[in-house]
């Protein structure tokens, strides 16, 4: 019981943030390794718009000189692009 | 196929009786802060023409993409020569993009439907091929001022992923 507890109330805590920079039409590191309930933080320096996107999934706007983060919900791998420059790519695996 | 803007850029920066010829004339940064800012205008111009005019959905986003692109680095540039205070100068490259837009411009109003999208994305591919060849070979290697050859470079990067985005485009069109 305790340890059912204690899996309770740490298990949000263990939900992590994983940081991804875009600079010059770049994500970086290109290639991620998340658990369901992570966030993915993206923070371009870029003076233009992206977009982190999957194709029949999420849609995130970064705009320029700014965030944009989404939560993962389900388990499985995932490659994004950028919408606007779909030369620009990354790939996360989530872990259940 | 004759291209306005390759055939104006392939004459000034590739020819050697052009007005800046590789060697001998190298541009000045007030020079190329306005070869930059009009080649980036005359993109924007381009691209209002095809969101005004093209049906097909792949040309609008990826015409809507240049101006959003385009704006925000020329915005850049302003706020850098700003900053540097240098006076953007007027000069045979920009004025001699300036014309050749014009004439494509022209020929592109008179196109409909298919053959427009098609023309106007092999002009996007061309112009930027061209453009990005001169950054990389003329403007950036002539800049002196450092915050400028960043800022060029970052355009290029851009520019790249425009002939890139282009060309994924005009493969569709085909």
């Amino acid at each position: 019981m305790l340890s059912l507890a204690l899996a309770l109330i740490a298990s949000p805590a263990f939900a992590a943030t994983i940081e991804i920079t875009i600079d010059k039409l770049v994500f970086s590191p290109a290639n991620i390794q998340a658990k369901v309930g992570d966030t993915i933080e993206w923070t371009n320096k870029d003076v233009i718009a992206h977009t982190a996107t999957v194709k029949g999934g999420w849609d995130v706007m970064i705009p320029a000189k700014s965030k944009g983060n989404v939560t993962l919900k389900a388990a499985g791998t995932a490659d994004y692009f950028c919408r606007f420059h779909p030369n620009m790519k990354g790939h996360v695996e989530v872990a259940p | 196929m004759f291209m306005r803007s390759t055939a104006a850029l392939a004459a000034l920066f590739f020819v050697s009786t052009a007005p800046l010829a590789l060697a001998a004339e190298k541009p000045t940064d007030p020079q190329i802060a306005h070869i930059a800012y009009t080649a980036g205008t005359l993109d924007i111009e381009a691209a209002k023409l095809a969101i005004e005019k093209s049906k097909n959905k792949e040309v609008v986003d990826f015409a809507k993409g240049m101006e959003r692109d385009h704006e925000a680095v020329n915005k850049q540039a302003l706020d850098l020569v700003k900053k540097l205070k240098v006076t953007p100068e007027d000069n045979d490259t920009s004025k001699a993009l300036t014309k050749a837009a014009k004439e494509e411009d022209a020929k592109l109003a008179k196109l409909k439907g298919a053959a427009f999208d098609k023309a106007y994305i092999e002009n996007e591919v061309a112009y930027h091929k061209q453009v990005n060849g001169a950054l990389e070979t003329l403007l950036i290697p002539s800049a002196s001022n450092a915050e400028l050859k960043d800022l060029l470079e970052t355009g290029l990067k851009i520019f790249r992923g425009h002939q890139q985005h282009a060309e994924h485009v005009a493969g569709m069109l085909k």
